[in-house]
């Protein structure tokens, strides 16, 4: 299975290309290579995809890239369902947002710069996932935030960009710190860095300790809290979240690939790829749980109150994100990874949909303002049908796939063994009718009543766009309509194929229901999705009356609680407590504390000091050399003068 | 421990340190003429590389011991040899010499104007010490060497430097003079112990645990002064602020490497037991580096001093790697001091460029300059990614295998040390955007990018950036076997007797008589 290797590093090939010469030779023809290597990419992963369903199965080193005393590690790569659902997915979404692309990017001046990074993101995308050990996870990892850095500061002339891409890497290092002394821990504790051997052995250090600040802690505890750092940074999880609303500083196609579909969703890769230690320790599945629903809903009750369209989506995704890792947190990996991928396509289509619109209201001043659009449903008839798909996937309406991804998690979560399952079921149903909801505010303050933006576009008309950005968003429109087909759970008839596909990677969660529900098992749980359902339908329904037939309520809450409304709409204000608690004091450590004063004063003063001491010891010492024989005279007569006392004296 | 010794038919070694002073003598000959005398240098140098190119293939990987080893009787009555020779641990540091000295030229080539011939004379001969130094197993022809590379870099940062150069040489010779003599005395104790100079000799001697002790100190001053540690750093930032490009270059590419390899060829061979009581004041003075070290960086606005006090950082790694005694960590040591040398060198090329066009040094004088200078920012962004380890670039490889090693032999240093990674992301993107992104700075509006002839000098740090980044295998070779056999040198010395307290208690007696 070596042509594996083609699947990645076509990209790259294309991105360097692209980078060395699309300054003066390819230019406007930048797309061209990519958007080819790209699509060969994906050839191949289905491929690989096809041969895995059939049972095929692979773990080779390409080379090996580090060789010290005992660490020797290579560029390798794993094939297993695991890897090859998510290389057919990450192609699929990166060629469709390429071909995007070309008309979004299209007459900016960094148009093959554009290119040559996206198909660089793939490139590293693709090695993240099909490593086959934790260095080469690692390099991907931190190739995917490098090309995220370079894209959410795309536009560098802009000082916002140039922040929101900085804050992205300094957030997730704080993330990749914790990952890499994970990777240190697993090193130390197995001798090796392959996910095979890793994985084989570590049960037998389940019962291990390790001395933690005087507290004897379980070393897989201590192992998967620290590989969890990583996912926390990446994946944009409390505590490190706040780096991706901001992120939507980069163009649309990069925050619906990279910052939605792709990259985001590494975090709960990682933890599926090492459930096998997550497993063993029960504070680390229940920490994975609280990041999880702490962030679902913080996130889905910051999104209602922002007015920026991309801001919305990004705190959906967080919230998403969330749902993964509530998967993740109750054991129910595969359902976390099925909805990753469903997410991946109506969440792709919901930012390629607002980049649409932008493309329309591109004259004004702020095209991501809603309080500027409205009505445009007639003028871009098929944004508008292909988001509102998008929207009733998301919102968990009986069909499409976010409802089948989403309703895996609740029932897994309500049925798990763990204890605080009932609680992030119940966070999570609560949750399903907000996003419901700020999912549809968006489509009615965006597409529905009058079109409000009429004096800022200064007489130009919204428009459609053209094809080359219309039908990737209907291929991605079939994407969130059938990817949840691939998951029907029995309850509902299906026989959930992706599970299956994904349980020799994954295993499947442990269940545990209380004898008079195990019973009627099926029942409870096509009770659950009535549930779900019924408070998505009732969001969507309450979204209608706020935003088109009663405005009047939208002002009920800023006018009734106006602290509240402003503390949701300061997104809880984490920008201004990291400000305060970590970057200022930084600052003012390294300019007052060490520059001014340790630097400066102690060690310098220090350093100049003591030569400064000793000029001037000898200037004191020169005043008795003056030169005048009186003095001499005087000097000597004192100092015979005390001798003589003392000797008389003793 | 014997060591065994490969002798070479060839002086190659000699060759490659005596090309460049024979290139300078011939230099004192030629006529005033600017053009001539860049080129004859710049081919004395690249003639100087080409020689030490035989060592990175000829160099037997799997031989433990010296290599290449050239070795006459010179001063008989003190016990003093000419003998040379390299191992793993030394090797690669001429390699980076001899091409260090080769991208100064080219960088200088329209930085230096004045007294153009004698700035390439010392030069030259800064080259042949540095690579004396690394060539060097006889202690006096050692300390002959590391101070004669004194004099030429006292003159390169004296006569061609900034503004406040005189303050900075004089620091800058000050504190290595003041450590240096120590070492020296350290050294005479060494002889009469041990009645000769050869290193080789010496590190078998076996001295008792309150001998090494204080003489670990002793070395230590050198060593500490040069690499430099915590708290001893501060003529660095003056050091390399003042000096011209070429200086800034050769300090960072090589001299403060000199510091770190004294730990390995000296500190640690002709003091285990020392080494391995002192381990934990190490471990714990190499974190404050890298902390200190990066958290200054935030507070700096000039351009050179803000590298300069990175290279405190990076340097801490470096230390690290070497005490935390692990081999991991220790060939992640020496990996990281090359690294150091090619990004770091780098960086300051690229200073160099801009400063050539604009005569400022301060941030605030830059903005987007990404827009007006499109290949250089791409230079740049790619030695601010290896200074900050992304994987992929050489510096990942280097620090990964230090806090690797380091986890592995004391997880709280490694722990430490990793949050220095987090800081290093910090100064380094904010100095990126500061100086390259944003709106264009009216100073900066309308330079010209890049030319040939700093593509010339700034390529060949590219490629080695990468190629080690991505299959540094070829380089970690040449350390395995030296590495092992040092660490084993240090292992077998078996373990400290005395606490600290009574050696100085001891030493205290000895100075004290009642």
């Amino acid at each position: 299975m070596t042509y594996v290797v083609w699947i990645p590093f076509l990209p790259l090939i294309a991105s360097i290309i692209t980078l060395l010469f699309g300054r003066w030779y390819i230019q406007k023809r930048a797309h061209w290579l990519p958007c080819i290597a790209v699509f060969g990419s994906f050839l191949l992963a289905m491929k690989t995809l096809i041969a895995v369903i059939h049972g095929a199965r692979a773990s080779f080193d390409l080379y090996s890239w580090i060789i010290a005393d005992t660490f020797k590690v290579g560029v390798g790569f794993q094939v297993d369902p695991l890897s090859a659902m998510m290389m057919a997915m990450v192609t699929c979404l990166s060629f469709l947002i390429h071909v995007y692309s070309i008309g979004y990017m299209e007459d900016d001046p960094g148009y093959y710069r554009f290119f040559a990074y996206i198909s660089l993101f793939t490139f590293s995308m693709l090695m993240l996932v099909s490593g086959n050990n934790f260095l080469q996870l690692f390099f991907g990892w931190e190739a995917v935030g490098l090309c995220s850095y370079l894209l959410i500061g795309f536009w560098y002339q802009k000082k916002s960009a140039a922040d929101a891409a900085k804050k992205a890497f300094i957030v997730n290092r704080f993330g990749d710190f914790g990952f890499a002394l994970g990777v240190f821990l697993v090193f130390l504790t197995f001798g090796t860095v392959y996910y095979q051997p890793v994985f084989e052995h570590v049960h037998e250090v389940a019962h291990e300790t390790i001395r933690l600040f005087g507290h004897d802690v379980l070393l897989v505890t201590l192992m998967a809290v620290l590989l969890f750092c990583g996912s926390l940074g990446k994946s944009a999880q409390f505590p490190l979240h706040v780096w991706l609303p901001d992120a939507m500083e980069g163009p649309t196609p990069v925050s619906a690939l990279i910052h939605a579909a792709t990259m985001v969703t590494a975090g709960v890769f990682l933890v599926c790829r090492c459930h096998e230690i997550f497993e063993l320790s029960n504070v680390a599945m229940a920490v994975v749980a609280a990041a999880g629903t702490f962030t679902c809903f913080m996130a889905a009750t910051i999104a209602p109150t922002q007015f920026d369209i991309k801001r919305v989506i990004a705190y959906s995704t967080l919230s998403q994100l969330g749902y993964m890792f509530m998967a993740c947190g109750v054991g129910a990996f595969a359902a976390g990874m099925f909805h990753l991928f469903t997410h991946a396509y109506f969440k792709a289509l919901l930012f390629l949909g607002a980049g649409s619109v932008m493309h329309a209201m591109h004259h004004a001043p702020d095209p991501t303002d809603m309080r500027y659009m409205g009505g445009l449903k007639k003028y871009m008839p098929e944004t508008f049908w292909t988001f509102l798909i998008a929207s009733l996937s998301i919102s968990g309406v009986p069909g499409l796939a976010g409802f089948f991804s989403k309703d895996e998690i609740l029932w897994s979560a309500f049925a798990s063994v763990y204890p605080w399952g009932k609680l992030v079921w119940f966070v999570g149903t609560l949750v399903a009718g907000l996003t419901a909801f700020y999912s549809f505010r968006v489509v009615f303050m965006t597409f529905f009543g009058e079109f409000r933006g009429r004096e800022v576009l200064h007489g130009h008309e919204p428009h459609e766009s053209p094809k080359v950005m219309t039908i990737p968003l209907m291929i991605l429109a079939v994407g969130a309509v059938v990817t949840g087909w691939l998951g029907v759970p029995s309850a509902l008839g299906g026989s959930n194929h992706f599970a299956h596909f994904m349980e020799p990677v994954l295993g499947h969660p442990h269940f545990h229901l209380s004898p008079a529900l195990e019973e009627h098992e099926h029942l409870v749980e096509l009770l659950l999705m009535g549930v779900s359902t019924v408070v998505g339908l009732l969001g969507i329904y309450i979204a209608y009356v706020v935003y088109c037939q009663r405005p009047e309520l939208q002002r009920l809450l800023p006018e009734k609680c106006p602290k509240l409304y402003r503390y949701l709409y300061r997104k809880w204000y984490w920008d201004e407590i990291y400000l305060y608690s970590i970057i200022k004091p930084t600052l003012f450590l390294a300019r007052g504390v060490i520059q001014g004063v340790l630097d400066s004063a102690c060690i310098e003063g220090t350093v100049n000091g003591i030569p400064d001491l000793i000029r001037r010891g000898g200037e004191g010492l020169r005043k008795l050399q003056n030169g005048v024989v009186n003095t001499y005279a005087l000097i000597m007569a004192t100092g015979a003068a005390v001798v003589l006392l003392l000797i008389y004296l003793f | 421990m014997e060591v065994a010794l490969r002798m070479s038919d060839f002086p190659l070694l000699s060759l490659i340190i005596w090309l460049p002073v024979v290139g300078s003598v011939i230099l004192l000959a030629l006529p005033r003429s600017d053009r001539l005398i860049r080129w004859f240098s710049l081919v004395v140098a690249l003639a100087d590389l080409a020689v030490t190119l035989p060592l990175f293939w000829e160099f037997d990987k799997g031989f433990v011991g010296m290599q290449f080893v050239e070795r006459h009787p010179w001063i008989k009555s003190w016990g003093i040899s000419y003998f040379l020779g390299v191992d793993g641990i030394s090797v690669l540091f001429i390699l980076l010499s001899a091409l260090i000295t080769v991208l100064c030229i080219l960088i200088s080539w329209e930085a230096v104007t004045e007294k153009v011939k004698e700035f390439h004379i010392a030069l030259l001969l800064t080259a042949a010490a540095m690579m004396g130094v690394f060539c060097s197993l006889d202690l006096f022809l050692f300390y002959l060497f590391w101070e004669a590379m004194l004099i030429p870099m006292y003159l390169i940062i004296g006569i061609w430097g900034g503004p406040k150069r005189l303050y900075a040489t004089i620091k800058f010779f000050l504190y290595t003079l003041v450590g240096s003599v120590l070492m020296l005395v350290g050294i005479i104790f060494l002889y009469l112990k041990a009645g000769t100079f050869n290193i080789l000799e010496i590190m078998k001697l076996g001295l008792p645990y309150h001998f090494q002790f204080w003489l670990f100190w002793a070395f230590f001053a050198a060593f500490a002064v040069k690499v430099p540690m915590w708290p001893v750093h501060t003529w660095l930032p003056d050091a390399h602020t003042e000096a011209p490009t070429a200086g800034s270059v050769i300090l960072a590419g090589i001299l403060i490497k000199m510091g770190a390899y004294g730990f390995l060829r000296f500190s640690l061979s002709f003091f285990p037991l020392a080494a391995k009581a002192m381990m934990f004041p190490m471990l714990m003075l190499s974190v404050i580096a890298i902390i200190y070290g990066g958290i200054i960086c935030l507070a700096q606005d000039d351009l050179k001093r803000l590298i300069a006090y990175s290279s405190v950082s990076h340097m801490g790694f470096v230390t690290l790697g070497i005490f935390s005694l692990n081999s991991n960590a220790m060939e992640g040591a020496i990996l990281q001091m090359l690294n150091h040398g090619i990004v770091t060198g780098a960086l300051f090329m690229c200073v160099g460029v801009v400063y050539e066009r604009t005569h400022t040094r301060a941030i605030k004088d830059y903005g987007g300059l990404a827009t007006v200078m499109p290949i250089y920012a791409a230079f740049f962004m790619v030695f601010t990614l290896a200074s900050i380890g992304l994987p992929g670039t050489n510096g990942f490889i280097g620090e990964f295998l230090i806090l690797l090693g380091t986890f592995c032999s004391k997880k709280w240093a490694a722990a430490f040390a990793a949050s220095g990674v987090i800081i290093g992301a910090g100064y380094m993107l904010w100095l990126y955007q500061r100086v390259f992104c944003q709106d264009i700075n009216p100073k900066v509006a309308g330079l010209r990018d890049v030319k040939m002839r700093e593509v010339f000098a700034l390529v060949p740090m590219l490629i080695l950036v990468l190629w080690i980044g991505c299959y540094p295998t070829p380089f970690l070779g040449f350390m395995h076997e030296s590495v092992r056999a040092l660490l084993d040198h240090v292992n077998g010395a078996g373990a400290p007797a005395a606490p600290i307290s009574e050696i100085i208690k001891e030493g205290l007696h000895v100075v004290l008589p009642s």
